[in-house]
């Protein structure tokens, strides 16, 4: 059992504060990605779980015990690194052996894990070798192997599939989801990729600034975005935003249509390209660009003044210049706060 | 010819090294093995027959032996120190290398004025009352102290340069070995000894080598506190050369010098070799 909870911790260097009182729990195996830009926090944040960076406040509990005031090696970890951190000195049955060495492991079953996983991430005709004569997706599972080996009860992965060219990174993944369902372990996962965050989280943290915006399950944070944030990071093309104005009694008026909205305030109306469709009425867009992706063809217009994109049927014949009229998908409109930029239920 | 530019960018440099060196080189080999002109090994039997000869080699050894381990545990604790330090880490290496800035000769009279007869060690020991009157250490009853200076002197004046040539070394480990190492459970020692040396093979190499050929060619610093009390083959090179005008036993000590690098740079080669392939 090694379930992750975070209380209130915070990371200050200087005057800088690169995470911000962060709560967080991440129940037993289960996969949770931290999703974020570069400098969001997320790499600070796993890094204050391995202990490799001590927090300014709060506590670090994993499976029931506090450690955040223990060495990594105390923690019950193992960790995969961006840039593989594969022992250039150590063959790679070593480099896998190496946390079992360390744990005075009896020779036999150094050996026998050092096989099994290695067999796991099909590197067994590498053992002999030295990582300057590895290619990069092989020193990845190398990498990769020498975390499994140590039978850990949470592994902490940080973007380890960033430096991977896409086609690798793709293969990688599935094999990534598989091997570590299979290894029952708590894994903490950063990336700044969102299709690498949504193939295989259980739940994703995104997080910007410094904070946690939202933490749930990938479908969660794609259809109901708890933030504006969240809206314009995840998606590719990302939610269109558009301004409303409040007709009173739950009637807004966005770029001259009128829609069902939240009961009073101010709001937002924010829409997804794929949830778009050609219709007699709509948002009269303006189209600027037309991209044909094979199947959907991605149209870039201009909505009363706004950018605006749609992700529409390939068999439409659109040119630039034309005017559309797209009309949403009425239970996929969402709302946000314009002055809190979080969504308003 | 953009091909044949760098060659003959070098060829300056290289020609007036083959000039300069190779050729005097070249002619050292051959006084050694020459003697009125005739081809002999006379003059490596009567050097070795020279009671000084076993003297100065097992000295100039010693010395070798016991200053080079001191330095390198030195140089890698100071460096390992000031590789933590995230302010004044410029400044600090800078004050460790003031010793690189002095010639041997010069560090050997800095230490010759502490330990004479009328230097500072007398003045202190007397100061507090240790001694009524001021100590002849220097002497040649007492060659251990001798030995012993010039070690300290050695010291003192070559640490720094293996210590720089560590530190540049260890900037050049990327930090997530050590992490990675950290994280599956390797102690701090055995950070150092199982990720942080294998990794800095190439820097001791360069290290090692450079400092055991200067340990070799130990001689201004002997001169200045001990004069020819303490045999060196350096010395003693100088003493056939000068005193004694013989260039043929002069050239057999060169050569022995030679002979010793040669054989410890092989050894340090051999020793600190990284397989291919298992470079960072």
């Amino acid at each position: 059992m090694a379930e992750i909870v975070i209380k209130n911790v915070a990371k200050r260097f200087g005057a800088f504060t690169a995470l911000h009182s962060v709560d967080l729990t991440i129940a037993d195996q289960e996969f949770m990605v931290l999703l974020g830009a570069s400098g969001c926090g997320k790499t600070t944040l796993l890094r204050i779980i391995a202990g490799l960076e001590t927090p300014s406040q709060g506590e670090v509990w994993i499976g029931g015990r506090r450690v955040d005031h223990l060495p990594p090696r105390e923690r019950g970890i193992a960790m995969v690194f961006q840039n593989y951190a594969v022992f250039p000195h150590l063959t790679v049955f070593e480099n896998i052996a190496f946390g079992l060495r360390m744990a005075k492991l009896p020779q036999a079953e150094v050996e026998r894990r050092v096989k099994r996983t290695a067999e796991l991430m099909h590197i067994e005709q590498l053992l002999k070798r030295y990582s300057g004569e590895l290619s990069g997706g092989q020193r990845q599972r190398v990498a990769v192997a020498r975390a499994l080996a140590m039978e850990p009860d949470v592994i902490l992965m940080d973007e380890p599939l960033s430096n991977l060219d896409a086609l690798l990174r793709l293969e990688m993944r599935a094999e990534l989801k598989g091997v570590l369902a299979e290894s029952k372990t708590t894994t903490i996962y950063v990336t700044h990729d969102q299709v690498e965050a949504m193939s295989l989280a259980d739940r994703i943290s995104v997080m910007n600034g410094g904070y946690i915006v939202q933490a749930d399950r990938p479908t969660e944070v794609y259809r109901n975005p708890a933030a504006r944030f969240v809206g314009s990071f995840i998606g590719n093309p990302p939610m269109n935003f558009l301004p409303a104005q409040a007709q009173g009694a739950g009637r807004w008026q966005v770029a001259g249509l009128d829609f069902d909205g939240p009961a009073a305030g101010a709001a937002e109306f924010a829409i997804r390209p794929e949830d778009l469709h050609p219709a007699e009425a709509g948002l009269r867009a303006e189209v600027r660009v037309v991209e044909p992706l094979g199947p959907h063809v991605l149209v870039t217009a201009q909505v009363a003044g706004q950018p605006f994109r749609a992700v529409l049927e390939s068999d439409h014949q659109i040119s630039p210049g034309e005017i559309l009229t797209l009309a949403p998908i009425p239970d996929r409109i969402r709302w946000f706060d314009p002055e809190t930029q979080k969504a308003i239920a | 010819m953009p091909r044949a530019l760098p060659y003959l960018l070098l060829l300056p440099a290289s020609l007036f090294l083959l000039v300069f060196f190779f050729y005097p080189f070249g002619l050292v080999v051959v006084e050694s093995l020459t003697r009125g002109g005739e081809w002999t090994t006379e003059n490596f039997t009567r050097m070795t027959a020279h009671w000084k000869f076993s003297q100065a080699f097992w000295n100039t050894v010693w010395l070798a032996a016991i200053v080079v381990p001191v330095q390198l545990i030195m140089a890698l604790t100071m460096a390992s120190v000031v590789q933590k330090l995230k302010t004044g880490r410029s400044g600090l290496l800078y004050i460790f290398a003031i010793p690189l800035g002095i010639s041997d000769l010069a560090a050997g009279l800095i230490w010759l004025a502490i330990f004479e007869q009328s230097g500072f060690l007398n003045s202190i020991l007397h100061g507090l009352g240790v001694i009524d009157r001021p100590q002849l250490f220097l002497g040649y009853q007492s060659l251990w102290v001798i030995f012993l200076a010039v070690c300290l002197a050695e010291i003192w004046r070559a640490t720094a340069i293996m210590m720089v040539i560590i530190v540049a070394g260890m900037g050049l480990i990327p930090k997530e070995y050590n992490e990675a190492a950290e994280v599956f459970g390797a102690s701090r020692w055995q950070r150092f000894t199982k990720v942080t040396l294998p990794l800095l093979r190439p820097s001791l190499q360069t290290a090692l080598i450079l400092r055991i050929l200067m340990a070799f060619e130990v001689f201004a610093v002997v001169v200045a506190l001990g004069g020819t009390t303490l045999p060196v083959l350096m010395g003693e090179t100088f003493q056939w050369q000068f005193q004694l005008q013989d260039r043929g036993i002069a050239a057999a000590y060169a050569m022995v010098i030679l002979g010793l690098s040669v054989a410890f740079s092989l050894v340090v080669l051999r020793l600190l070799h990284v397989p291919k392939g298992a470079r960072i």
